[in-house]
């Protein structure tokens, strides 16, 4: 606790007088913390609270468990199998000396990506006391091979990647997790200039899109958004995994039709004069996440303290991007060749929502990208569902334990409130084409749907 | 025309070189640079968000002058480092050109010996052949996800690729060199009562030198392909890092600057060892 004050203490992004924000003083807050019983007992806690839940998903079978036995007696009993105080101790000693200062950081160049890269020139890693280095990567199988090689001790991911690369999908299971969220909406489907009056998702039989990856938030949001406009995504349309800065080049020469891309791709295709936006992605789901911060387990359990500290810069970064009034210096900060590398007016319409769409329209969305850190376990169940939909995944799914493994939601939370933030609540609605899901009833929403490959 | 031969082809090169240029610049100009002001009907304020290409309708292909006043600035300064994503091309020569040196070097160790045993013998020669035959032909880019699989290094799974490509030109030529040594020098060496290891280094060696240097001379080139190829698709240094990060930007100019440059290091990478080859060689 003691240790990170002191960056706050001089911190022009927190007003607020103690570390927490929710006292006058220091002093009131120590006196609080004291009779709440401390930090320590709080971060276990937590903890505790996650690995009890992720054991006992059924409320009532949990509670009924824990009175018989007494909660103690049952924390001890699953502590034997489980190694309860990694990590545990993996956020109650986040501010003790860093066992790493050091650090590689992969990322892709797009916007998605924007709080790990201006973290970098805008001082956020080194106010941590870290030294990071990030890198760009050429793809998103590369910085998935080059995390699990130990390259890199974190890296920018698509929030489906760490998931899947846990479940072995793709690769060998290696257990992975994700802290934040990078950034939510900041997509777009972008259509080639021949078909500008070819809109309607109804017509788009027969088709070429291009999608970042199969384990994307993209691949999946397009999917949903053909088949909810009745398009069957594996007959009657082509979806290829393109890396994205083919794909302008691929709209240009007509290779494909269109992609539903990140930013600052979309832009750039019409920047370049190549393609139009057709819909942003916010349009099928609002608040949708979109890349993830991640890093490996093992990581996480050797190195606590270097973790929390990271996990610290991101969340303040992300703190700092979402407020509007920066994003125009983000621009600036990020688009350098050693960053993006990319045209500064490209950038700031995409951070700042301000934008050309590509037939003569200068269009107004300031939440065209947001950057919220929080992982709710209900993205990580969403994705789930769409890998259960799309045959990625096959059989029974522990939708709720896989999501609390992967999804660091309580860590995030107890990070957020150490710095000073509120996190929000735990639970969020989604609404995806205006159909609610319902995170507990995973299998009854797959089963929802007309087309789907099960 | 009284001119030698040599001068006459350097002419006609000089020639040709003008013509494309010429046709390139003709090519790239010309789009909507006499009008200079927006399409009709542009709102100025979308204007500004756009490019140059879509508003005024300049070519998206740049013109030579334009790559010839990119290409001076980015040689005026070579060696700037600004950060692990962006240095400056000799920096990134240097990276790629220690690559190829390190991947081709192991290559020529284990080739060169290795060749030679295969042709000294005409049953291992058959035996491996079907496996150098399979083996060679596969790209850069299929070895790659098994190198990073299995060796779990970026940089070192590079270097890996470039061997295992420039490998087997070598071992094929120095194979073939030593097998088809003639036999006359080999039977007077054995009437001179010679010995094995000898005869490698004083009979064979010089004989089929020619050719395997012929063999060295192919992978070189086939390495020089192959690092461009790795390093897209590991990122990080180099020149092909290079060609990646600017494609990224969708900056045709750097792209045709590097081309530039990856042809004119092959071809003397490919020239140096010409010359080593013409020190070898011997008339017969």
């Amino acid at each position: 606790m003691a240790s990170f004050d002191k960056f706050r203490r001089g911190s022009r992004f927190f007003s607020s007088s103690c570390s927490c924000g929710e006292h006058g003083s220091q002093s009131e807050h120590d006196l609080a913390a004291n009779m709440t019983g401390g930090e320590e007992e709080r971060y276990s806690s937590f903890v505790e609270t996650a690995v009890m839940r992720a054991l006992f998903p059924h409320t009532p079978s949990r509670r009924a468990f824990l009175k018989s036995v007494g909660a103690s007696t049952a924390l001890a009993a699953v502590s034997q199998f489980l190694p309860l105080g990694d990590v545990t101790d993996a956020f109650a000693q986040g501010s003790g000396a860093l066992e790493k200062k050091d650090l590689k950081v992969g990322f892709i160049p797009i916007t998605c990506a924007t709080p790990i890269i201006m973290a970098h020139p805008l001082g956020f890693y080194s106010k941590q006391g870290l030294n990071v280095e990030v890198v760009k990567t050429a793809g998103w199988a590369v910085v998935r091979d080059k995390t699990i090689n130990k390259e890199y001790d974190a890296a920018h991911m698509l929030s489906p990647m760490p998931i899947a690369i846990s479940m072995g999908l793709g690769s060998n299971p290696i257990p992975f997790s994700v802290p934040a969220i990078e950034n939510i909406n900041g997509q777009a489907i972008t259509l080639a200039m021949k078909h500008k009056d070819r809109r309607d998702p109804k017509d788009w039989k027969g088709m070429k899109f291009a999608i970042p990856f199969d384990y994307s938030m993209h691949n999946y949001l397009l999917r949903y958004y053909l088949a909810q406009n009745g398009i069957d995504p594996d007959t009657d349309v082509q979806l290829r995994s393109v890396p994205p800065p083919e794909m302008v080049a691929n709209l240009r020469a007509e290779n494909i039709d269109g992609f539903l891309a990140p930013d600052n791709i979309a832009q750039r295709a019409v920047y370049d004069g190549v393609g139009f936006i057709d819909i942003l992605s916010k349009e099928i789901w609002d608040g949708h996440p979109c890349c993830s911060f991640s890093s490996s387990r093992e990581f996480v359990t050797t190195n606590p303290n270097t973790y929390a500290a990271l996990l610290r810069a991101i969340i303040d970064a992300s703190a700092y991007a979402q407020k509007p009034e920066n994003r125009k210096q983000i621009a600036e900060a990020i688009a350098p060749a050693n960053y993006l590398n990319a045209p500064v007016t490209v950038l700031d319409q995409v951070l700042t929502g301000t934008y050309a769409d590509g037939l003569g329209q200068v269009k107004k969305d300031p939440n065209r990208i947001a950057f919220e850190p929080f992982p709710y376990d209900s993205f990580a169940i969403w994705i789930l569902t769409q890998m259960k939909r799309w045959g990625q995944v096959k059989g029974d799914v522990d939708y709720a334990g896989i999501a609390k493994q992967v999804f660091l939601a309580t860590e995030c939370a107890s990070v957020m409130k150490d710095m000073g933030l509120a996190p929000p609540a735990s639970t969020k609605t989604i609404v995806v084409m205006g159909k609610p899901f319902d995170p507990s009833k995973p299998e009854a929403y797959v089963d929802s749907f007309a087309i789907k490959r099960i | 025309m009284s001119l030698p031969l040599n001068v006459r082809a350097a002419l006609v090169s000089v020639l040709l070189l003008a013509g494309f240029l010429l046709v390139w610049q003709g090519a790239t100009a010309g789009f909507g640079a006499s009008s200079g002001g927006l399409p009709a009907g542009m709102d100025p304020e979308y204007a500004k968000l756009m490019g140059l290409t879509a508003t005024t309708g300049k070519s998206a292909m740049p013109s030579p002058v334009d790559v010839g006043g990119q290409l001076l600035k980015l040689l005026s300064d070579p060696f700037y480092d600004k950060g692990p994503n962006d240095k400056g091309l000799g920096i990134q020569l240097a990276y790629s050109l220690g690559r190829v040196l390190l991947g081709y070097g192991i290559a020529v160790l284990v080739a060169v010996p290795l060749g030679f045993l295969i042709g000294m013998s005409a049953l291992m020669s058959r035996a491996l052949d079907p496996f150098i035959q399979v083996l060679k032909p596969i790209s850069p880019l299929a070895w790659m996800p098994l190198a990073l699989y299995t060796i779990k290094d970026s940089g070192i799974s590079a270097i890996f690729v470039i061997f295992i490509c420039s490998v087997w030109p070598m071992l094929l030529n120095t194979a073939f060199g030593v097998a088809s040594v003639r036999k006359e020098w080999l039977n007077v060496a054995r009437t001179l009562e010679v010995g094995p290891l000898k005869r490698a280094f004083t009979v064979i060696l010089p004989a089929a030198a020619p050719t395997i240097l012929t063999g060295m001379r192919i992978s070189i080139g086939i390495a020089w392909l192959v690092i461009v190829a790795a390093e897209m698709l590991v990122g990080g240094t180099g020149i092909g890092y290079f060609v990646w990060n600017e494609w990224n930007n969708l900056s045709i100019t750097n792209v045709i600057i590097a081309i530039l440059i990856i042809g004119v290091t092959g071809m003397v990478l490919d020239q140096i060892l010409a010359a080593v080859a013409r020190l070898v060689t011997f008339p017969e």
